[in-house]
């Protein structure tokens, strides 16, 4: 049944598989075991990441196709569900209707683009990408009759995902409110889709996409027509990161252009998927929970440890909290040395 | 003689700014192996990517059993049913041998009686169906690129230099399997540089030079002929071996 879940795609290392069910517990449970605003905010953070890097590894690590746009595709689910419900009626319908457009539409674009690009080589799809991104960013910020331009969009949704709809007291001391039901909703709407995505890249469509990745001449000798699939994979990865950002919508209830458009989550997603391990799937929900609780606790942790060596001489400045940027850099870089295939392939070198 | 398998009508094939092939005419009779020989450099490997698509021949004329394969995709063209096992055999090595026999089965699913048969010629393939292709060895990997060929019944088998760089030992297991191809009435238009190997399994042959078929012929009469091996190759095959 479990191996069935998984498309018959194990972790294949012991210590991985810890992990990955340790995490897996942690998010299910993690309005209980770390109640608090802010935890199960970054708790579903990172269940969102773990979507969205899944899908880029869909094409980066299953394909060998290098996007920029796959914060563009996030965005795009995430303002599709902002407008749907700045527009229509509250309620359950205008997300169904939000969620779904996004998805449709950030299919589309990746189509558009792949067509244009990918028939000629996976470089200027890079290019392209880098340059669609740019522009759809610009414009969104532009339209502000539209999108709230710099501010963003505020908007309502269905009142039983908010904290002011309650259905009983208390379970465990956290209080059952819409705010626990949303986690939830953003907890299984990411876990199916993973799921999904592991059942994609293990079906004869995903092996396609290996041998592309790996000799694009022999797939298409063997008879495979590699436009086709590196297409179908730039859409289905679209799709996907764009239902992320409607998730990440339906939890923040407000989109800006910082918060689902800007370059620097397209470098995140980067860094999480070569962290984790590229061609995995599991590396991203490693990349993706190491990243978002360094980017939430780093500076906490670098607080209490500059406080423990104050009477030492140079130490504190050092660990001064004001540098945890130089310090996650640090971090990144020492993980790309001693893991070049990613935590991910590393445990399962050790194996 | 009925209508060839493949046939080949003045095809020009230019790569960059050199003209590889110069007009090459060739037959490949329905049933049998022909060996394409020549020197190295002539553009023996060049036929076999221009016929599977992989070069655009810039004049002439490509036709598979009747049918103009010239100007059709490469997918298409192994669609028609043309196997293709490359110089450097092109196993996708992240893929398991499983993988990689599924993923060249492009009709459906495989035949047991045919993977049967493919065990049998290549026992090591068995021994690592489930084993990642890549943690094979160069034999074992050239195994494989023929029995991704072998999978299902093609209409031609174009094959380049499969005894390329192995040790004895395997070159008989490539030559007996190609044997059990060939007994099966198939195709095969074969590069290969070892004679006698090519002497054989060889039924016809053409003999390639500076980008043209410059004879072609029975086999037997070529290898029965030093003088004529040393005036079409300028090297008598029989020092090749």
């Amino acid at each position: 049944m479990l191996v069935k879940l998984l498309s018959g795609d194990l972790p294949r290392s012991k210590l991985l598989t810890a992990i990955l069910v340790a995490i897996l517990i942690c998010l299910a449970f993690a309005p209980f075991l770390f109640p608090g605003i802010r935890s199960v905010d970054t708790a579903a953070r990172i269940c969102i990441f773990i979507l969205l890097v899944a899908s880029y590894d869909l094409v980066l690590g299953y394909t060998g196709i290098v996007s920029f746009a796959h914060t563009m595709f996030f965005g795009i689910g995430a303002y599709g569900v902002a407008l749907a419900c700045s527009h229509m009626e509250r309620g359950f319908g205008a997300l169904i209707v939000g969620t779904l457009s996004g998805a449709v539409v950030a299919a589309l674009a990746a189509f558009l683009i792949g067509l244009f690009s990918l028939r000629v080589r996976a470089i200027f799809f890079a290019m392209i990408t880098l340059a669609v991104a740019s522009a759809v960013a610009v414009l969104v910020s532009q339209l502000s009759g539209l999108t709230g331009g710099e501010d963003g969009l505020n908007y309502k949704i269905p009142r039983e995902l908010t904290p002011a709809f309650k259905f009983g007291g208390e379970l465990l001391g956290v209080k059952l409110n819409g705010k626990l039901l949303n986690y939830y909703v953003v907890f299984f709407g990411a876990l199916m889709l993973f799921l999904l995505l592991l059942r994609i890249v293990n079906s004869p469509f995903g092996r396609v996409l290996q041998a592309i990745r790996e000799n694009d001449f022999r797939a298409e000798a063997v008879g495979y027509r590699v436009i086709a699939y590196r297409t179908g994979a730039a859409c289905i990865s679209a799709a996907i990161a764009a239902l992320a950002g409607s998730l990440y919508a339906i939890w923040l209830r407000y989109v800006g252009p910082d918060t689902v458009l800007s370059f620097e989550i397209m470098v995140d997603i980067l860094l999480m998927v070569v962290i984790g391990g590229m061609g995995t799937m599991y590396g991203a929900v490693i990349g993706a929970t190491l990243f978002v609780v360094a980017q939430n606790y780093l500076q906490e942790l670098m607080q209490v440890a500059s406080g423990a060596v104050e009477s030492v001489p140079l130490l504190p400045d050092l660990l001064s909290p004001d540098r945890w940027l130089m310090w996650l850099g640090i971090l990144f870089i020492l993980s790309v040395y001693f893991f070049p295939t990613g935590i991910v392939g590393r445990l399962r070198q050790d194996d | 003689m009925s209508d060839p398998m493949l046939r080949l009508e003045g095809v020009y094939t230019d790569i960059a700014q050199y003209h590889i092939l110069q007009g090459v005419d060739l037959d490949v009779p329905r049933g049998g192996v022909t060996m394409l020989l020549g020197r190295n450099g002539v553009g023996k490997t060049t036929t076999l990517r221009t016929i599977m698509g992989h070069w655009r021949a810039r004049a002439g004329k490509v036709m598979l059993d009747g049918q103009d394969i010239t100007a059709l995709p490469v997918p298409a063209i192994a669609r028609t049913g043309v196997g293709f096992v490359p110089e450097n055999m092109g196993i996708f090595s992240d893929l398991t041998v499983e993988e990689n026999m599924v993923l060249a089965a492009v009709s459906g699913p495989i035949d047991q009686a045919r993977l049967d048969w493919i065990f049998e010629a290549f026992p090591p393939l068995k021994t690592f169906w489930k084993n990642h292709a890549g943690n094979l060895s160069g034999g074992q990997k050239q195994m494989l690129s023929i029995a991704r060929a072998m999978v299902e019944e093609r209409r031609l088998y174009l094959i380049d230099e499969p005894t390329k760089g192995l040790a004895p030992a395997i070159i008989s297991t490539m030559a007996r399997a190609l044997r059990d191809l060939k007994a099966q009435g198939a195709s095969i238009l074969l590069v290969e540089q070892n004679f006698s190997v090519a002497k054989a399994l060889g039924d016809t042959c053409a003999v390639m030079d500076d980008g043209r078929v410059i004879w072609s012929g029975a086999m037997a009469e070529l290898a029965g002929d030093a003088a004529l091996q040393e005036r079409l190759m300028g090297l008598s095959m029989e020092a090749h071996q």
